[in-house]
């Protein structure tokens, strides 16, 4: 089963590399009113089920893939 | 004679400063042993143990994020859970952070420079074993390094350890952004404690300042007792 970790700086937290990226697609030209930067983790595992799947990908986010302190995340479970 | 306490100083892949912290250590009077992670025990008679700077692991994932499952970070969990001092410099501080020994995390500097210069830092607790040899409110003189320092904890999380007087070194002017100007934390117990300023550089005033020494001094006489304690 293949499933996507969307990792993202949390709502409010202060994003400088977002910023930076926004202030040179700016300089470039595009009205950009906003951007944020976070990561992408893309995974094979074992599984049975899709619900399977999420609930562990939700563990390794909470253990290691994500700080929740500063990152949310979001699951998506791509290839059932 | 003074007994010379033993201090095991990591060396992760990708540490850096791990031999300057070793060599101050040794000047300081420590008999400093460098650590690969790899290990699963610490020395025999580990009074201390010191988490260098550098880029652990290519600060892949995040910084700190990796170095916490080397094998040897067992046996530091065992030392600290027992009372013994660990310090985390740098690196070694966002180390401890993402291992959960130290509360908060490091993040990219506000201005996304990599500051690397010499800062002073208020030292707002002296109950610490680390800071036992400083003045409150001394400010010292030690450089920084590091491109993710900026350390962040939610308001709540931020006034409790406020409250519990976890919060130990300030920056004296603004740095890279950290809540509070927060320089360096403590945990609960007070036996852990995480700087992002390089102690281990400044231990002379040929090099700047010796200001670090007053730090790592205390960490060796807090070894020492340790030691004649388990003797």
């Amino acid at each position: 089963m293949r499933v996507t970790v969307l990792i993202r700086p949390k709502q409010g937290i202060l994003d400088p590399q977002g910023e930076a990226v926004q202030g040179s697609l700016r300089k470039l030209g595009f009205a950009v009113g906003g951007a944020r930067v976070g990561r992408l983790v893309d995974l094979e595992l074992d599984a049975t089920t899709s619900e399977q799947a999420r609930s562990e990908v939700e563990r390794m986010c909470h253990e290691l893939l994500a700080n929740p302190l500063i990152e949310s995340f979001e699951v998506e479970v791509t290839d059932a | 004679m003074s007994i010379a306490p033993r201090i095991a100083v990591l060396v992760f892949p990708g540490s850096n400063d791990d031999r300057d912290a070793a060599w101050a250590l040794g000047a300081l009077g420590a008999d400093a042993h460098l650590v690969w992670h790899a290990e699963d025990a610490l020395p025999r008679d580990t009074a201390a143990v010191v988490l260098p700077g550098g880029f652990s692991y290519g600060d892949y994932l995040r910084c700190g994020a990796i170095a916490r499952f080397a094998p040897v970070l067992d046996a530091v969990r065992e030392l600290a859970a027992a009372g013994g001092p660990v310090l985390g410099i740098c690196n070694g501080f966002q180390i401890l952070c993402e291992a959960g020994l130290l509360p908060g995390v490091l993040r990219r500097n506000r201005d996304l420079d990599f500051v690397c210069r010499d800062v002073g830092v208020r030292v707002d607790r002296t109950d610490t074993l680390f800071t036992a040899r400083c003045e409150p409110g001394q400010e010292l003189t030690i450089p920084v390094k590091h491109g993710e320092g900026s350390w962040y904890a939610g308001d709540d999380l931020y006034e409790e350890l406020e409250a519990a007087g976890q919060l130990v070194l300030r920056y004296a002017e603004d740095c890279n952004g950290s809540v509070g100007d927060v320089a360096g934390v403590c945990n609960e117990e007070r036996n852990v404690f995480g700087l992002m300023p390089h102690p281990e550089h400044a231990v002379d005033p040929l090099l700047g300042s010796g200001d670090g020494a007053l730090l790592l001094a205390a960490l060796v006489d807090a070894a020492r007792e340790r030691t004649l304690a388990l003797a």
